[in-house]
């Protein structure tokens, strides 16, 4: 009963890390239906921006807000340079695209920073808290503070902003938006703006946890996408709580199911993706897609 | 040997001199693929980029302790050592590309010291069927000692007959701990976490191995995938199983996490790391995100190079000396002191070779006439060995425990010669 409690609060903890990631995808399919496979290495570049800062001196709560807002411009850049050429182009085309974005960017990295894992500092405790008897860390607890800080802002931007309107309008009708004076284009920039800063937390709050190296989010990406299907893909609030079910699942049926076993997390996760896709293709919190024929 | 050797070489530059000037029926001395009068061509693949580029150092520092032989004694026996080093990215398919690249262009004379355990078993069967050394390959994988002179398991016409690691066994490590275990926590409850592939297998056996009829102590065993995300689940599994002392048999990558998911669940198990793993600069790491590392122990044969007790070691002195030839190389990194080590072997093999350098000759000496009692870069006592039956070159290891900055070296060398089939 202990132990199960345990892999349960460890599951949400890791489950955190998804989520961060999954709401960064999230928002870049809400900005331009599409699912940037170069989202965690865009969010690993920027985490290595923020220790550059940090290791020149910067304060850590200087860095942090500094690296969103460089990652933010980055977002913008990369979808004005790389992808507004080819933003008619089918899906598959930016598909390949976002693909070989990630391969750029890991080996950019690398060869910029170097494949040696680095320490990055937390601003969270490896302190312990017992919940009921199960034990969670401040820094597992400050993820899951911080990406449902980074939800909630989100889902003000999109519901209660005008920005997050036009950004709505423009991404399901662009037609309409167009003939309504909204800069649709620029929309799909300020989307990826949003996600690439997005993504930059989730690269800040799990670098401590895996260590900050190139491939740090390459299989955490992997089980983001399997938050962010389950969430229904469009939802915010879906990444979140997809997140931590792929989180808790993972421990749970690594433990309890004696034919996975620990080594088969990733295969857990890859069997949500094609479960939800074939049972409940709109995951837990999407709409249907409705069209008129 | 040093001494006798450049007679020898003296002797062999006599004769090939002659040989030359006379064009008399003298025998020229031998040589192969990859040799000219001046110059012996090795070649490298390793890790210099991917998830394993710590180990690249490694390379650097090997090339960097052959210049020095080069610059100081003008190479071996007159012949300078070109050593070409290719980036495989810890990737087995590039690998084989990359070895057969330097076997059949550049024409390399033997591969020295070749990383990785998945990488080098990738080629072990195309360098043995080509008879070209793989020598001193840079992986603890107990099948480059126990299974020398066996034939390939995919293909029997094929025998491994020139193929040799270098670094004690990963079972024999596992083995000292299952000594230091019955020794000093002997009502231990074991619970290991290992990676599911050769690698992680290997301890794991010389573990149980090593335990005997005492291998009950180990309470439970948990694998993970290189794929994983995070070894947590694991981690929690096996401190509810009650255990007390806790197994990595993991790679850095996932040693580091591990050590701090240990302190985060309020757990403080005696740790027992794999060598792998032990790493001064690793440690550090785990330290800065808040593990706690309290009663941690490992093994090591080389000396470490942030140990102060050696700061005036001649062999200390030697090899800061050597890697003041390669400008990217940290002097501390326990990665490139083993460079210079594993080198200084190499060396020793080339002169032994003399003037009959061979592949075949070569290749004898590493795998059954090697008898090193002097390398000065490992602990003192560690002798490099190798006969016609054993081909298990380094076997001895000494239990090190963690001072919250550096390493202890506890009790004598254990050696586990013989011990491993």
């Amino acid at each position: 009963m202990q132990e199960l409690l345990q892999q349960i609060v460890s599951g949400i903890a890791t489950g955190g890390i998804f989520a961060s990631l999954a709401l960064a995808l999230v928002l870049i399919y809400n900005a331009m239906g599409l699912v940037n496979f170069a989202q965690g290495e865009m969010a690993m570049l920027a985490t290595f921006v923020a220790l550059a800062l940090i290791d020149h001196g910067m304060n850590y709560w200087i860095a942090f807000p500094v690296t969103l807002v460089i990652a933010f411009a980055g977002g913008i850049a990369i979808e004005r340079v790389v992808i507004r050429p080819v933003e008619r182009a089918p899906i598959l085309t930016l598909v390949i695209i976002t693909l070989g974005l990630a391969t750029l960017i890991n080996g950019l990295a690398g060869f910029i920073f170097g494949y040696v894992p680095r320490a990055f500092p937390s601003p969270f405790s490896v302190q312990t808290v017992n919940i009921l008897g199960a034990l969670a860390s401040y820094q597992d607890l400050g993820v899951i503070a911080v990406s449902g800080v980074v939800l909630l802002a989100i889902y003000m931007l999109l519901q209660h902003t005008t920005v997050g309107l036009t950004m709505r309008a423009a991404a399901h009708h662009p037609e309409a938006s167009r003939l309504l004076g909204v800069h649709v284009s620029w929309m799909l920039a300020l989307g990826w703006g949003l996600a690439s800063a997005v993504g930059s937390v989730s690269g800040i709050m799990v670098a401590p946890i895996l260590l900050l190296q190139p491939n740090m989010m390459q299989t955490i990406i992997i089980y983001a996408f399997a938050a962010a299907v389950l969430g229904g893909i469009e939802s915010p609030l879906g990444a979140v709580v997809g997140g931590v079910i792929v989180g808790v699942t993972v421990n749970l049926a690594g433990v309890y199911l004696p034919f996975v076993g620990g080594d088969l997390q990733l295969a857990v996760a890859l069997a949500i993706i094609v479960g939800v896709l074939v049972l409940k293709p709109n995951g837990l919190f999407g709409r249907p897609s409705v069209r008129r024929v | 040997m040093t001494k006798s050797g450049s007679h020898i070489a003296a002797i062999a530059a006599f004769l090939v001199g002659l040989a030359a000037c006379g064009g008399s029926s003298t025998p020229a001395a031998q040589t192969d693929v990859g040799v000219t009068s001046n110059s012996i061509l090795l070649g490298n693949t390793i890790a210099q980029s991917g998830p394993a580029a710590a180990y690249g150092t490694i390379a650097n520092a090997e090339l960097a302790y052959f210049t020095y032989i080069n610059n100081t004694q003008g190479g071996v026996n007159g012949r300078k050592i070109n050593f070409k080093i290719l980036d495989d990215g810890y990737n087995p398919a590039n690998t084989v590309t990359l070895t057969k690249q330097l076997v059949e262009q550049d024409q390399v004379f033997a591969m020295f010291s070749g990383l990785g355990t998945q990488d080098q078993t990738a080629v072990r069967d195309y360098l043995n069927s080509k008879k070209v050394p793989q020598l001193f390959v840079a992986t603890g994988a107990t099948t480059f000692m126990a299974d020398y002179g066996k034939p390939s398991t995919a293909d029997s016409s094929i025998k491994w007959n020139y193929s040799i690691g270098w670094q004690p066994p990963y079972q024999g490590e596992a083995r000292i701990y299952a000594k230091d275990v019955l020794a000093n926590h002997a009502g231990a409850k074991i619970g290991v976490l290992y990676q599911n592939d050769d690698y992680g297998q290997d301890y794991l056996k010389g573990l149980k191995d090593g335990l005997g009829s005492n291998a009950s102590m180990i309470v439970d065993s948990e694998s993970y995938d290189v794929t994983a995300a995070s070894t947590v689940a694991q981690l929690v599994k096996l401190k509810a199983s009650g255990a007390d002392t806790l197994f990595l048999f993991t790679t850095p990558g996932f040693t580091i996490p591990a050590l701090v998911t240990v302190t985060k669940l309020g757990w403080a198990p005696a740790i027992y790391l794999n060598s792998v793993s032990n790493p001064q600069v690793y440690m550090g790491i785990a330290k800065a995100n808040g593990a706690a590392l309290k009663n941690v122990t490992s093994v090591g044969y080389i000396k470490d190079p942030t140990d102060p007790q050696w700061a005036s070691d001649s062999g200390m002195q030697l090899y800061k000396t050597v890697i003041a030839n390669c400008t990217t190389c940290n002097v501390n990194d326990g990665f490139n002191i083993y460079g210079a080590a594993v080198a200084w072997t190499m060396v020793d093999v080339l002169k032994q070779a003399g003037s009959n350098m061979t592949r075949a000759n070569v290749v004898s000496i590493a795998t059954s006439g090697l008898n090193e009692t002097n390398n000065p870069f490992l602990l003192p006592g560690v002798v490099v060995k190798t006969t016609s039956s054993d081909h298990f070159p380094i076997t001895q290891e000494q239990v090190i425990t963690w001072n919250g900055t550096g390493w202890t070296l506890q009790g004598s060398l254990i050696d586990e010669r013989g011990t491993i089939k």
